[in-house]
């Protein structure tokens, strides 16, 4: 078991692929949260497979793409001081804050550096003592962990020149904010299958049982998606809504719980923003106060940074699964993934760069 | 952004004070922190996100689950010997 290409097997997928066609019989709306999943959706062609009945629409799970153009811009006003490195994962240094992107700021002489983990950018603090060593810590669930460990080990060592720009969010938030919003189209989610991972699915039943939708913790190859998918239409054609978990060889209903526990230990919920969606009551993380002298908002001064959002990009509307990437006058033209408008055009599980990636250039009705 | 990547562990070591492995990718072979999955075994697969191992991959569930997949498309196979639907598939 390799765990990869048992769960791209085609003859699996479509076999999967004539139990959905055989259990449909009317029309449902079921939206992937997760980036990820919109990503090897699209990749797989997946949504053009289905029967016509089923029509997957793509949620905002993507950190790069939700992250608030103010977070970019404190970023940015880090980055570009002379006594700091600036450290993320490569795929924020395209997102463009207001006037400028983090690559800029390093063609400009900042020390800006793309990391793979946080404890990279730790070990950069360590060996770089006369430095502040900032990381960006964007992220849903999955990612927080890490991040914790790394305030907390920094702590443990008593290292006094690493901090986190932190802007992290959480998932079931969202998702109740689309459900409950008037405009809503989503009969039935597939949950991302690595942040139940960390946080299993207790805090999905309620959800499940207050706005009668199948929740289904799903996996990121085409077997899992499907399968998914499958689970998902079962429960829609029988009138059930439950948390069903597609993903079990990952998931476990409680999560991980070490990994919950150093979590809530570093950080703590509070309101957060979501680009082009607005302002979401308890649906990020911060720095707990004890461990504020971590909190590179506060070391650099920058938490009255605030901007408006340019008008053009309709990603916000696009995340919450209103309407289709071709659909925006900008696709394609003013906005590229060499010239992005927006994050969803930057990040590559942004549902804009996988619609221009794979060629899905006809707009299509919504 | 929340991509992980599923590899077994050839390793288990311990570094600046946390538990650390070594997780070989099919091949390539990189460092995670193992700190999350204080239960792991020498072995075993686990989801690797940003430098952390994330969970240890049941091997049974995911076995339980491909055979229920194989199964059904041996019933489907002797239901419709002609499944005109194999050429749309495309994964
Ligand atoms: S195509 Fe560009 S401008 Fe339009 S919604 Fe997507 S990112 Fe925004």
């Amino acid at each position: 078991m390799k765990y990869l290409d048992e769960f791209r097997n085609p003859d699996l997928a479509q076999t999967i692929l004539s139990r959905i066609r055989s259990l449909t019989t009317r029309p449902w709306v079921i939206m992937e949260i997760c980036g990820g999943q919109t990503h090897s959706i699209i990749r797989n062609g997946i949504d053009q497979i289905l029967p016509e009945e089923i029509e997957l629409v793509h949620g905002p799970g993507c950190p790069v793409c939700v992250t608030p153009l103010e977070t970019i811009d404190k970023a940015i006003a880090i980055a570009g001081r002379p006594d700091v490195i600036f450290t993320s994962f490569g795929d924020m240094l395209r997102v463009p804050g207001s006037h400028k992107d983090l690559l800029m700021v390093k063609s400009e002489g900042g020390d800006v550096r793309t990391v793979y983990s946080p404890l990279e950018a730790l070990q950069i603090a360590r060996e770089n003592p006369h430095k502040e060593v900032v990381f960006f810590a964007v992220g849903f669930e999955t990612t927080a962990p890490g991040n914790a460990m790394a305030i907390h080990r920094a702590q443990q060592e008593g290292l006094t020149n690493f901090s986190e720009l932190v802007s992290h969010v959480l998932v079931p938030p969202a998702m109740e904010a689309l459900l409950s919003s008037p405009h809503n189209r989503v009969q039935a989610y597939l949950a991302a299958g690595h942040v139940c991972t960390i946080m299993g699915w207790e805090e999905y039943e309620p959800i499940a049982r207050k706005y009668q939708v199948p929740i289904i913790p799903t996996g990121f190859e085409p077997v899992d998606i499907l399968e998914g998918i499958y689970l998902a239409v079962r429960q829609l054609e029988t009138g059930r809504h439950e948390v069903e978990n597609q993903y079990a060889r990952s998931v476990r209903r409680e999560g991980n719980r070490p990994a919950q526990e150093l979590v809530a230990r570093v950080y703590e919920i509070a309101p957060r923003k979501w680009r082009g969606i607005g302002e979401i009551p308890a649906s990020g993380l911060r720095i707990r106060d004890a461990y504020a002298a971590f909190d590179a908002e506060k070391k650099f001064f920058v938490d009255d940074i605030q901007v408006q959002e340019p008008e053009t990009c309709i990603s916000g509307v696009i995340l919450q699964g209103l309407k289709k990437p071709p659909q925006c006058p900008a696709f394609g033209k003013e906005c590229t993934p060499q010239t992005p408008l927006g994050a969803t055009m930057v990040s590559s599980e942004g549902a804009c760069a996988a619609y221009y990636r794979y060629q899905r250039l006809a707009p299509e009705t919504v | 952004m929340c991509l992980a990547i599923p590899g077994r562990v050839v390793k288990i070591f311990s570094e600046g004070g946390l538990r650390m492995g070594h997780i070989d990718y099919s091949g390539t072979i990189s460092k995670a922190c193992l700190e999350y999955v204080p239960d792991i075994r020498e072995g075993q697969y686990t989801l690797v996100h940003a430098g952390f191992a994330l969970t240890i991959l049941d091997e049974e569930e995911a076995r339980k689950s491909l055979e229920t997949w194989e199964e059904m498309g041996e019933v489907i196979q002797m239901d419709e010997p002609q499944d005109s639907l194999r050429d749309s598939a495309r994964s």
